[in-house]
């Protein structure tokens, strides 16, 4: 069963009489059905074009959430192979909200941290939906370090909310924890690239996507805050978070123009979650390329490049 | 109801306000209540004498009381672009900061200078809660990269009063960028072996947290300064339990070991001071010596060479 956004109505209307003849026609004879449903389905495409071709801010922020998304572990699943997460930040405990650990991609090693949302309540949970805690980022910068030692360029999935706000995470220093992630990326001699999967959240995303190259999935979001939490704040009112989103500027788009990021990845028409295989398939892609583009830097032409892009950021706006 | 709530609620409190404290000249003390002359505050560094509470302080009066003899270079910050997001929420984001210009006569939330603390040469950073909650945003960034920039190139120790309710919003994610911008300026003092001091006021929270003011050598925190990520409220709606006594403010992150030591106003200095003078294994600078009248000038020179 998919499931639809509210936006998308006119195709699950469509797909779902689409879905309706098709069981008739396997019950029965009628011949004409089949032309019926040709007509339908290409009503209900045209219908899924048009209304991806024009996603307001707020709809992607929807479709980055979507729960059928591909999360990090989809990610990893398809594009790592003999992935080996390691746990804990040996200093507290393990944070699941952060997956961590060392595999090969197409037949090169690397380090891989993403944020993992879960995609039932079991696995929701157990991830806290992706909403780490100091220990996530003590661990994050625990496997960079390896990486480091061991020159092994690290890749990490971006989705999350935020940072964990709790009393816990403030007591173990989730800001402290934060600063000394962002700072390991930008310490690294390795190539660090991370790719926006669904939601990057605040200091929470960018205490792992500090890296020489950063890509965003094209209805994903990047943010300061999240569209709800902006809104209470700036019209002290939590309904306007689709005033937030337009205004703040979130999309893959908008962060490409402001050159905050270095690749929009294209999902295809109706969103990651129609077509996994395609969407996690361009991914690897992208990692490819970026890898191959920094493959023959020394470690400090990496650190430098690293630097200057963040350095730049902003400087060219006129 | 949203017109009510919105202005004429606002106008009658203001109404009162003024009429509650004529002038300003007395000063509510906002821990118990005490009115206080101004005067009398002004003497003792903005810190209410009877309850030892710290009030907020401007960044000029901060520098003023940093510096010796209250004298310091301030450090040009460069320009940078304005509003590229053409951000409106219930007001336009240039008028609020035109306004916030107005009333503080800042160009934005961070002042940089120069000087002399205790006759040795300092670069500091001042975050001003007075120009829009001393948030974080592109200026502000520019203003505290360019100031560490300073120090590694004046071969100063760099020292971070921060004050800040988070990034600015109006921004959006070129104010978060800032994190990791100003933390690249971060490591460059460290690779420049200069102390980074960072002195954490009342409130310092959000993503100012989650950067260069949680990176500091060594972390002073003001007495009973609010510090934290997470907004108060945030935690309370999302663990839906009241919030531990203290939670939150500099002896309950000096207790969590997230702050070296919780200095008072009035010692800022001298352990500010003391600590560079450590780090960077020189003597204490002796107040100018009696027996030998030169100008002292030139005695801090010869000093502070390396």
């Amino acid at each position: 069963m998919r499931s639809y956004l509210e936006f998308e109505k006119p195709v699950a209307d469509l797909e779902g009489k689409v879905q309706e003849l098709k069981i008739l026609a396997e019950g029965g004879e009628a011949v004409d059905v089949e032309d019926e449903i040709a007509r339908l389905q290409e009503k209900a495409d045209q219908a899924l074009s048009d209304i991806y071709s024009r996603l307001t801010p707020w709809q992607k922020t929807l479709v980055a959430r979507h729960p059928d998304r591909p999360h990090s572990l989809d990610y990893i699943n398809t594009l790592i192979s003999d992935f080996t997460p390691l746990a804990g930040d040996r200093k507290f405990s393990e944070d699941c909200a952060i997956i961590a650990g060392f595999g090969r991609f197409r037949g090169q090693s690397v380090a891989i941290l993403g944020q993992e949302k879960g995609n039932n309540t079991e696995s929701r949970l157990k991830h806290n939906f992706g909403m780490a805690r100091p220990e996530g980022y003590r661990k994050a910068v625990r496997i960079m370090e390896l990486a480091n030692r061991f020159n092994i360029p690290v890749v990490s999935f971006v989705d999350t909310a935020g940072a964990y706000p709790g009393i816990g995470a403030e007591e173990r220093g989730q800001a402290e924890a934060i600063a000394r992630s962002t700072d390991m990326c930008l310490g690294l001699g390795v190539p660090n690239i991370s790719i926006v999967i669904g939601e990057g959240g605040s200091g929470g995303a960018i205490a792992i996507a500090t890296t020489n190259h950063v890509a965003m999935m094209e209805h994903s979001i990047y943010s300061v805050i999240s569209p709800e939490a902006g809104a209470s704040i700036l019209w002290r009112d939590s309904t306007r978070a689709q005033d937030a989103a337009t205004n703040m500027k979130i999309t893959a788009e908008d962060l490409s123009s402001f050159r905050v990021i270095d690749e929009i990845i294209k999902e295809p028409i109706g969103g990651a979650h129609r077509a996994k295989e395609i969407v996690i398939d361009r991914a690897g892609n992208s990692i490819e390329t970026a890898l191959s583009k920094m493959a023959g830097l020394s470690a400090d032409e990496l650190k430098k490049q690293r630097r200057e892009k963040f350095l730049r950021i902003g400087r060219e706006l006129g | 109801m949203n017109w009510i709530n919105n202005v004429v609620r606002p106008k009658i409190r203001s109404f009162l306000e003024k009429r509650e404290i004529p002038e300003n000249l007395w000063i509510k003390c906002p821990e118990t209540g005490e009115m206080v002359f101004h005067r009398d505050l002004e003497a003792n560094q903005w810190v209410v004498p009877n309850s030892n509470f710290h009030m907020r302080l401007s960044s000029k009066k901060r520098l003023e009381y940093f510096f010796d003899q209250g004298e310091y270079t301030s450090i040009e910050t460069p320009e940078v672009a304005v509003d590229p997001l053409k951000f409106r929420d219930q007001r336009k984001y240039v008028d609020r900061l035109k306004d916030a210009k107005a009333k503080t006569e800042m160009t934005d939330s961070v002042v940089v200078a120069s000087g002399k603390v205790n006759g040795y040469d300092m670069t500091t950073a001042v975050q001003d809660f007075a120009f829009m909650g001393g948030s974080l945003g592109m200026a502000a960034g520019e203003a505290i990269i360019r100031g560490m920039e300073h120090a590694v190139e004046h071969k100063t120790p760099f020292v971070m009063f921060a004050a800040s309710g988070g990034a600015r919003m109006q921004e959006g994610i070129l104010s978060l960028m800032q994190l990791p911008r100003t933390t690249v300026t971060v490591q460059m003092l460290r690779e420049a072996g200069l102390p980074y001091i960072v002195v954490l006021t009342n409130p310092t929270t959000g993503g100012v947290t989650a950067s260069y003011a949680m990176l500091g050598d060594v972390h002073i925190a003001e007495p009973n300064a609010l510090i934290g990520f997470a907004g108060q409220r945030v935690i309370e709606q999302t663990i839906r339990e009241k919030l531990p006594e203290g939670f939150q403010r500099s002896e309950y992150l000096r207790d969590h070991g997230m702050v070296d030591m919780v200095v008072h106003r009035h010692e800022l200095k001298e352990t500010i001071s003391n600590l560079c003078n450590l780090l960077m294994k020189r003597e204490a600078q002796l107040p100018v010596l009696e027996e030998k009248p030169a100008e002292p000038e030139a005695s801090t020179e010869v000093a502070a060479t390396p």
